[in-house]
């Protein structure tokens, strides 16, 4: 198996930090705690990132974004707060919408579960770069064409979910499509629309589910 | 009286919605999205207790906060506090962590010893601790009478009894409330997330004393209000006096916490209906009582059809004896607002369960029963058209007579909307241009619905175009002003206004061109003949181009498990009338999203308050259950195209009936009736005898 990758945490990395800290932790177990945070204070004195604002760079849709921002700003008020890049948007800022969905080196993240300094190092992609040289891309134009939209406000973020899963999947299942779509949510009640869109970029055609009929 | 033409190229076609570019590329600016130069972050701090005496407000430390460069109370202490999650006091700053630090900053000193009320059930009783000191939780029972229930009962060959109760519902749009807003010495722009353009601009006058041309309010796209957004809120108005104080904008959006405590709700309800019917199957005599609450009061906020808690009773169909009596209870919680079709739903539901358990009770088809006694022409032909394409007669089998532990069952319920008929007062312009450019603007707000999108349609079908040569632009108080999008009217309001501005603009061209008539292929010679001037038009609504009411009915299929008591919505068909329709796309899609919310309140929304502490226990979207897309029913749509009747707004008629569908098809899976929303597993089992009642919330 590929031996996961090194998280990075800002500048310090994750497994850095605790070999800091884990050496001391562990040899004196039965030690007073004082000790412990003492070691911490040490190793955080080392390389540590904030309070205050830090020079933070991100790669969005190809570009590098330099940014200076407190460590506890998030991916998600990164772009749109301190960017013009409102294409992600806020709908709970808890992970339980999915509106500020973005990929992250092709994987779909909540971006607002993500500290923008976490994020250095990554591809980030919003829904403003899927549209390359204005060109939509299949899972825009779908969105289009089966109106799987109405305030819009969820729909960058399930345009998103739908990208990456059809990246992976290009053929998916209804089951499978619900599934990945599951940590969207939409208050305007499109998702009978979206599921038409996502058939209709993967190339699966649909009955419609509307009919007309004249009045006599 | 004006007519529509009768052989439309664009009218009831399927036109892309106008704006989804904008909104699938993330180039859409929601009010949320507003980046106004040197804006700032604006927060609020809220009440804590469900009651209490406010006896002083602090700010000095939050205003020493680095990076915040306001700090406002709402008013000047002392003052009261009456739910949880009222607006005490807010800043602005720099960054959201600043904000967040100066809100723990803030020093209030209150009296919390008040007592507080949270049920209504608790609310309603003589003793209980008062909502507002000087008046009864439970207003005067609002009664009407017709006939005489009394003894109609005993003329009755079946009489049914049910205590049928819905929730609190909370809007939860994705797009929180709130607006950036600009102060400065020129006045007051207000970037807002709003149904009522005019409204915000008529409340934020009003709460900032100042004078209504002083104060504009722009709505280039919202993410949703479903009642809750008509004007400036409690929001609205601090951030106004945090930019003055800072001056600077302030962006200030509501989180979902906030969302869920203070900007509005649907009222429960707790009706106890009692009802008979004579052997014939006639409706003879109805008798409900009913209560519910609007929290602390029907909020100033509910536009388009109040926020109270009565609903329409007896409803939809014509009983000779009947007799009604309701009351709105106080409790310590935010006040309700309209939410789509204010008291249509609730109506809906307890009418059409007790409709479904007499029917049962005469041993009739329920369906049957209902063509019995419904007089809506328009609604018999629904049930007819929509109980073919759904299959009632193969499917209906008599209650809990389904095999196995997953039990299918099937229901209908019926809808009524009296509105939809939209605004008079609605006026319009467009400018055209000598290239053949043309731009509508309207001061009215797309929410979704496709607002703008019915513009491009009327406009390119009255003029000879195609929907993309028309340029819309809405959501600006300084274009010709319109309704608040609210009661299904922003459909009927503008179509006949866009197709006054087009009829009077051919006019014009014709006249200054010298060419018989300027649509389609004329159209662009006969701009040219403008030379360098545009051509300012104007129009009016126009009668007979517009009507209402509007009905509607839906079928339901439910899987019923007996052993979880999960009920999964398997089908619904959805059959739905709006006289001429205009955009069949974006209609759908209204209809979808009206189903769907209907099956949230049938089987997973519940505002839950706790009594011991009087907060909300699920502020948020973990706890509170919208549906999500794994929920998703089959749903077919069937329009009834009436363009005879002209535009009728459909927003709120298709959310009507849906709770009642499901829950009939509930009772008819399990043969039981579960008598409470939303229908949680625990209530299933319950009603089948397989466990404990539920504690009521
Ligand atoms: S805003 Fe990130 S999941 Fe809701
Ligand atoms: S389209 Fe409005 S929330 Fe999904």
């Amino acid at each position: 198996m590929k031996k996961p990758e090194e998280e990075k945490f800002g500048i310090v990395s994750r497994r850095e930090f605790i070999k800091g800290l884990g050496v001391t932790a562990i040899s004196t177990v039965a030690a007073q705690t004082a000790a412990v945070a003492q070691e911490l204070e040490k190793a955080n004195a080392e390389k540590v990132i904030g309070p205050g604002a830090v020079p933070v760079t991100l790669s969005v849709n190809g570009q590098n974004l330099q940014l200076q921002l407190e460590p506890r700003v998030t991916l998600l008020d990164a772009l749109r707060n301190y960017s013009s890049l409102t294409g992600a948007k806020e709908g709970c800022d808890r992970a339980a919408c999915g509106a500020c969905t973005v990929l992250m080196d092709g994987r779909p993240i909540y971006s607002c579960q993500k500290l923008a300094i976490e994020a250095q190092g990554h591809q980030i992609t919003t829904v403003e770069g899927l549209a390359a040289n204005g060109n939509l891309s299949p899972v825009q134009q779908a969105f289009i064409d089966k109106d799987a939209l109405q305030c819009g406000y969820c729909t960058p973020g399930f345009i998103m979910s739908v990208t990456a899963l059809l990246q992976k999947n290009p053929r998916p299942t209804l089951a499978e499509t619900k599934h990945a779509c599951s940590g969207n949510l939409c208050r305007c009640g499109t998702q009978p629309h979206i599921l038409q869109a996502v058939f209709q970029a993967a190339g699966v055609s649909m009955a419609d589910k509307t009919e007309v009929i004249k009045h006599v | 009286m004006s007519s529509w033409p009768s052989n439309p190229k664009y009218i009831s076609g399927s036109v892309k919605r106008v704006d989804a570019p904008a909104k699938v590329t993330g180039r859409a600016r929601y009010a949320s999205d507003i980046q106004a130069p040197g804006w700032l972050y604006g927060m609020i701090l809220r009440s804590k207790w469900p009651s209490a005496k406010i006896l002083s407000v602090n700010l000095d430390k939050a205003l020493k906060v680095p990076g915040i460069k306001a700090a406002v109370a709402v008013r000047d202490a002392p003052f009261n506090v009456r739910f949880y999650g009222e607006e005490i006091a807010a800043v602005a700053g720099t960054s959201k962590q600043a904000c967040l630090d100066a809100l723990r900053a803030i020093e209030v000193k209150a009296d919390v010893s008040k007592d507080f009320v949270v049920h209504e059930s608790d609310a309603i009783k003589e003793d209980s601790p008062r909502v507002w000191e000087d008046s009864a939780n439970a207003g005067a029972p609002r009664a009407h009478n017709k006939g005489d229930a009394e003894s109609a009962f005993s003329e009755c060959a079946a009489v049914i009894e049910g205590f049928y109760t819905t929730p609190v519902l909370i809007h939860n749009p994705m797009e929180t409330h709130g607006s950036t807003v600009s102060w400065t010495d020129e006045g007051v722009t207000s970037w807002a997330s709003t149904q009522g353009i005019s409204s915000v601009q008529d409340g934020l006058a009003g709460a900032l004393q100042l004078d209504r041309s002083r104060v504009r309010v722009l709505t280039d796209f919202m993410g949703g209000g479903f009642g809750s957004k008509f004007g400036p809120g409690a929001e609205g108005v601090l951030a106004a006096r945090l930019s003055q104080q800072a001056k600077a904008p302030v962006r200030l959006m509501l989180t979902r916490f906030d969302q869920n405590l203070a900007v509005g709700n649907r009222p429960s309800s707790f009706q106890k209906i009692k009802m008979g019917a004579t052997s014939d199957g006639k409706l003879h005599a109805f008798q409900i009582e009913n209560y519910g609450t609007a929290g602390i009061g029907a909020g100033g906020d509910s536009g388009g059809g109040g926020g109270g808690a009565n609903i329409p009773s007896p409803y939809l169909y014509k009983v000779p004896n009947y007799r009604v009596s309701q009351t709105s209870v106080a409790v310590n919680a935010g006040s309700s607002r309209a939410f789509r079709a204010p008291g249509h739903p609730p109506a809906s539901y307890g009418m059409e369960c007790a409709m479904d358990d007499l029917a049962v009770k005469l041993g009739m088809d329920p369906l049957e029963f209902r063509l019995l006694n419904d007089s809506s022409e328009i609604r018999q032909r629904e049930y007819k058209t929509g109980a073919e394409k759904f299959g009632w007669k193969e499917k209906y089998q008599k209650p809990g007579s389904s095999p196995g532990v997953i039990k299918t069952g099937i229901g209908c319920a019926g809808a009524a909307w009296p509105g939809g008929r939209g605004a008079s007062y609605t006026t319009g312009e467009a400018q055209i241009n000598p290239d053949g450019s043309v731009e509508f603007r309207l001061g009215v707000q797309d929410i979704g619905t496709g607002t703008k999108t019915v513009i491009a349609v009327v406009a390119a079908e009255m003029l000879g175009l195609t929907p993309e040569q028309i340029t819309v632009k809405v959501g600006d108080t300084n274009f010709p002003p319109g309704p608040g999008s609210g009661g299904s009217t922003t459909c009927p309001s503008v179509s006949p206004v866009v197709y006054d501005i087009c009829a009077n603009a051919l006019q014009q061209l014709q006249a200054k061109s010298g060419l018989p008539d300027a649509r389609g292929d004329n159209w662009f010679p006969a701009c040219k003949k403008l030379g360098v001037t545009p051509l300012k038009v104007s129009g009016q609504w126009q009668e007979g181009l517009a009507s209402g009411p509007a009905y509607g009915v839906q079928f339901a299929e439910v899987d019923v498990d007996t052993e979880t008591g999960l009920v999964t919505a398997k089908k619904i068909v959805a059959v739905h009338d709006c006289g001429l329709i205009i955009d069949r796309l974006t209609l759908a899609s209204t209809i979808n999203g009206g189903v769907i919310m209907g099956m949230g309140y049938a089987l997973y929304e519940e505002r839950v308050m706790d009594s011991l502490s009087g907060v909300v226990l699920n502020p948020n979207f973990e706890t509170y259950k919208v549906s999500g897309i794994s929920d998703m029913p089959d749903i077919e749509v069937v329009l009834i195209n009436m363009p005879e009747r002209g535009v009728v707004g459909i927003g709120e008629p298709a959310t009507v009936p849906t709770a009642g569908a499901i829950a009939n098809a509930v009772a008819n899976a399990i043969g039981v009736r579960v008598y409470s929303l939303p229908i949680t597993p625990a209530k299933v089992l319950a009603a089948l005898g397989k466990v404990p009642a539920p504690v009521p919330s």
